[in-house]
């Protein structure tokens, strides 16, 4: 069987965001003037084969642990709904 | 030079910049320059081994965090494990970091802006692979050139890397003045490169590859090249 999940990786608080500074900057330009704290992260999908959903998504942690995000300056989160 | 036999394997990644600088900087100091292969599970006997500057991978996902898996770091980290000498330069430092070789991670610059320039480092420990012919306190001129150069690190890893003695370079004046002006990046206590405990494993952001040669810029690598291949040479007679 193959289940899709999806890993969001996020910067821990307080580390540099030019992403997020950059979209923030952008939106007064546009008439938003009451919008702050903007953050950009990274969204992966994987799909992945096992035999069951716990088993696939104990798979998808570990690579979210060990690949997808750095623990000195990400925070990662296995999204509970994944898209069909 | 006269070569002092001391072989230096340099590996290239896809997105690798610096490889041909750092084969060069070895000859240039009397070794052997050794072209390794990312893909590869072959070391081929070298004395030490550089990882160089560049964008591996495109620095997808993080800098250096592709490149910290390829096959050849297995070998690397064994190598290292049996004393080898290993050294990264600038995404070398990032992909030691990836691989866990070394402690910390380094973001974004926190001017944001991308940094080309000479720096000032002084030299904090001579008890490594790269340092060993160098005093505490010594300072060198070196090129920094890259956008994510901020070393950050865990509280309990910073304790570590501070309470051992790990930090290797810090970002000083040319006196050998560690303050606020002469850090370029925001590195946290101006840490421009750190090493692992037994001190065979170094990192550094700025590129000593870049400065051997007097017709092309400053010269403050040399030391560390010279040191770099005694060290490896040890290894190799041992």
């Amino acid at each position: 069987m193959t289940f899709t999940f999806e890993v969001l990786v996020t910067l821990k608080a307080g580390l540099a965001d030019p992403a997020g500074k950059a979209v923030e900057a952008a939106l007064p330009t546009m008439g938003w003037t009451t919008v702050h704290d903007v953050h950009v992260g990274k969204h992966i999908k994987l799909t992945v084969e096992g035999p069951d959903e716990t088993a696939a998504r104990a798979q998808v942690e570990e690579i979210a642990q060990r690949l997808l995000s750095n623990p000195v300056i990400e925070n990662y989160r296995v999204l509970d709904q994944p898209e069909a | 030079m006269v070569s002092t036999g001391a072989r230096v394997g340099v590996v290239t990644f896809p997105g690798s910049l610096d490889d041909r600088d750092a084969l060069d900087a070895v000859t240039f100091m009397g070794g052997t320059g050794v072209a390794l292969w990312h893909a590869s599970h072959d070391l081929e006997g070298v004395d030490a081994v550089i990882l160089p500057g560049g964008f591996s991978y495109g620095d997808y996902l993080r800098c250096g965090a592709i490149a910290g898996k390829a096959a050849i770091m297995q070998e690397i980290r064994a190598f290292a494990e049996r004393g080898g000498p290993v050294l990264g330069i600038c995404n070398g430092f990032q992909i030691l970091c990836e691989s866990g070789l070394l402690p910390g991670a380094l973001i974004r610059n926190r001017s944001l802006q991308f940094i080309c320039k000479d720096v000032w480092l002084r030299v904090e420990s001579s008890q490594t692979a790269v340092t060993a012919g160098m005093e505490p306190g010594e300072t060198i001129e070196v090129p920094i050139k890259h956008g994510e150069g901020q070393f950050v690190a865990t509280a309990e890893q910073l304790e570590q890397i501070e309470g051992e003695g790990r930090v290797v370079f810090r970002y000083a004046t040319s006196a050998g003045l560690v303050d606020e002006t002469s850090n370029p990046n925001g590195s946290i206590g101006n840490i421009a490169g750190v090493r692992n405990d037994r001190g065979n494993v170094i990192g550094l952001m700025p590129h000593p590859e870049h400065a051997v040669d007097p017709d092309v810029g400053p010269t403050g690598g040399q030391g560390m090249f010279a040191s770099l291949l005694a060290t490896a040479l040890e290894g190799a007679l041992r």
